[in-house]
């Protein structure tokens, strides 16, 4: 490597090294410990000081995904011994399971209502945003602003009247309504960021393929698509995302059949107070695909947080 | 060059041919593919938001839908701000936003500066730092309520090993004089790393040859600190904080789960409160004057704002 007056030293390296590192240890530690108190008994996971070695116990899970009464120790025995290993783990507590708990139908929701919100957002976003880019749409910049401007508003604030009309349509509380808000609430994102992208992609490709005697539509699809790939890819997690992981209108809009994850998981409870590994438990495998997504995208990140107006 | 090929060869084709070469016209398409997209955002924000004003002006309560609706003028705008309480509650939000965006601008940035001095590995503990900031702030904020635990809590357990505090004797987030401090601390740990990518991106837009110049006027690394790197980067870190005010401001999910507002009014921020009077309450038109206020001030005061941060790229 050439020397360069503005390269920093080795020690400054050093130095700023090792402060970020420490911050990120620290940063990291409260969800180091949501992944390890999911593999803690209740007895580990509220013992003080905080255990950090443990024997890890599969409990949290199987209270997670399990609902449990319990029984007399007659009953207990004349059941005879447990037949399976999470049978044998819920019975040391004098329980039984009855069936499966809701985690894994709010599960599901999450992932019906995130993909399908995510792909319509993706698909309506990507035909604006060619328009955007390609055509001359009378008053571009005011539908612009306007697009972006739908978020700014607080989510409580659009929440009243959306829940007076969802009641009226039949609405509340299905997984298409709230397929149809989170395909709003992310269109911005999504038109934005692809407007972006597709504006990246010379004009000259398309113009040869019409010259070649594509149509139109065909030059959208067969140029313009595969070249965007990457944005739309990266702008469908993104969207993804945000529908993975929003509260407000989840809570307010959904109560039983279309209530995802989000507003589930803190309300898990335990027999005796707050059963936090399985709430650790179910935070961990909510959060995981997210972490993952997120080291996927790095590239991306900053483009997608500030809807486009910084890339690097 | 005004006219490229493929329009100079559009405007030689003969318009009737043009149609059958391309099945339907440029313009057709631009309003097919704009269209969907107008449609379902006025149906989900603007048709919403023009019900929220006229709702806002009656006494309108959703849990007596049998009552007869009244017209009640602007009433609901003076009771609204002529209330103690929504000041108060106003007065948490400043308090949460304004430390909230310094806290996270110093550290942000202090974080760009020390990655951007190009240790070995920084793009992986980047994109480790980065990570509290795309979780799910519902589900985090309840696990951190477990961590703020007065017995059992990680927090408490730190506390008390760094200062030997009894971690029994106090509680973040029932305290009244702390639980402002615990939201704006929970906050802090998540949306730190967006003000650092930001400002992470200013930094390197900086060519290096304006440092070298420097280094051959021999400035200081401390003027170069202050006439060099911080204004260039100045934009970027205006933008950061306009995306957190507004983010902030709307602000839900994570304190509604880590303290509900508690106790008392402490952290009752505007969007708590308003979510309390809208669907507890359910004094819906009261409410709908509430969300309008809101939505205005946010917009008012973002818009004075990119006016400054326009100003401040423009120099």
């Amino acid at each position: 490597m050439s020397y360069s007056i503005t390269e920093p030293s080795n020690r400054q390296k050093w130095f700023a090294g090792i402060l970020v590192v420490g911050y990120a240890l620290l940063t990291l530690l409260p969800l180091a410990w949501i992944i390890a108190t999911g593999f803690k008994t209740p007895a580990d996971a509220i013992a003080y000081p905080p255990k950090v070695i443990f024997s890890p116990s599969l409990e949290g899970y199987v209270n997670l995904f399990t609902s449990r009464s319990r029984v007399t120790p007659e009953d207990l025995a004349a059941l005879g011994p447990p037949t399976t290993w999470y049978d044998a783990i819920v019975r040391q507590y004098d329980m039984v399971i009855n069936g499966p708990s809701r985690y894994g139908e709010r599960f599901m929701n999450s992932v019906i209502i995130g993909f399908g919100s995510t792909f319509l957002s993706v698909f309506l976003g990507t035909i604006a945003a060619y328009a955007f880019s390609r055509f001359k749409v009378p008053l571009k910049d005011d539908l612009l602003f306007f697009i972006l401007s739908t978020r700014m508003m607080p989510p409580i604030a659009v929440a009243i009247p959306i829940f007076l009309m969802y009641r009226q349509l039949g609405l509340s509380d299905t997984h298409l309504g709230m397929i149809l808000l989170y395909t709003a609430v992310n269109l911005s994102l999504s038109v934005w960021l692809l407007k972006g992208f597709i504006d990246e992609i010379p004009i000259e490709y398309e113009e040869a393929a019409l010259i070649d005697g594509y149509t139109r539509f065909q030059a959208f699809y067969k140029v313009v698509l595969p070249q965007a790939a990457t944005g739309i890819a990266s702008t469908a997690i993104f969207c993804l995302i945000f529908s993975w992981n929003e509260y407000a209108f989840a809570v307010l809009l959904t109560s039983g059949t279309a209530q995802t994850a989000p507003p589930f998981i803190p309300t898990i409870i335990g027999s005796g107070g707050k059963d936090w590994p399985a709430v650790a438990a179910g935070a961990t495998l909510f959060l995981l695909p997210i972490m993952i997504f997120t080291i996927l995208l790095r590239k991306h990140l900053l483009r997608g947080i500030t809807f486009g107006a910084v890339r690097k | 060059m005004s006219l490229n090929l493929a329009q100079r060869v559009a405007s030689a084709t003969p318009p009737k041919l043009a149609r059958r070469i391309r099945g339907v016209s440029d313009r057709t398409i631009a309003w097919l593919f704009v269209t969907p997209t107008i449609l379902l955002l006025l149906a989900v924000n603007i048709f919403p938001l023009i019900w929220t004003i006229r709702l806002s002006l009656t006494n309108f309560r959703t849990n007596r839908p049998n009552n007869p609706v009244e017209f009640v003028g602007l009433e609901n705008y003076r009771k609204i701000l002529t209330n103690p309480d929504t000041w108060a509650s106003l007065q948490a939000t400043a308090h949460f936003l304004i430390w909230t965006i310094v806290l996270q601008v110093v550290l942000g940035f202090s974080l760009a500066y020390l990655i951007n001095k190009k240790f070995r590995g920084n793009d992986l503990w980047t994109t480790l730092i980065v990570l509290p900031m795309m979780l799910s702030p519902a589900v985090v904020g309840n696990f951190w309520t477990f961590l703020y635990q007065p017995q059992i809590g990680l927090f408490n357990y730190f506390i008390e090993f760094f200062s030997g505090v009894d971690p029994a004797s106090f509680s973040m987030i029932g305290d009244v004089s702390l639980a402002p401090w615990t939201i704006v601390l929970v906050d802090t740990w998540m949306w730190t790393p967006f003000v650092m990518l930001i400002c992470l991106a200013g930094l390197r837009s900086i060519p290096p040859s304006i440092y070298e110049a420097a280094e051959c006027d021999r400035a200081s690394k401390w003027r170069q600190f202050w006439t060099i790197t911080l204004p260039m980067a100045l934009p970027f870190l205006m933008l950061a904080v306009l995306f957190r005010g507004i983010e902030n401001f709307k602000m839900f999910d994570l304190v509604v789960q880590l303290t509900g507002g508690g106790p008392g009014a402490t952290t009752l921020l505007t969007s708590i409160d308003l979510k309390r009077e809208a669907f507890e309450k359910w004094r819906t038109g009261f409410a709908s004057a509430y969300a309008v206020i809101l939505f205005v001030t946010v917009f008012g005061l973002a818009s004075i704002y990119v006016k400054a941060l326009n100003k401040v790229k423009d120099r």
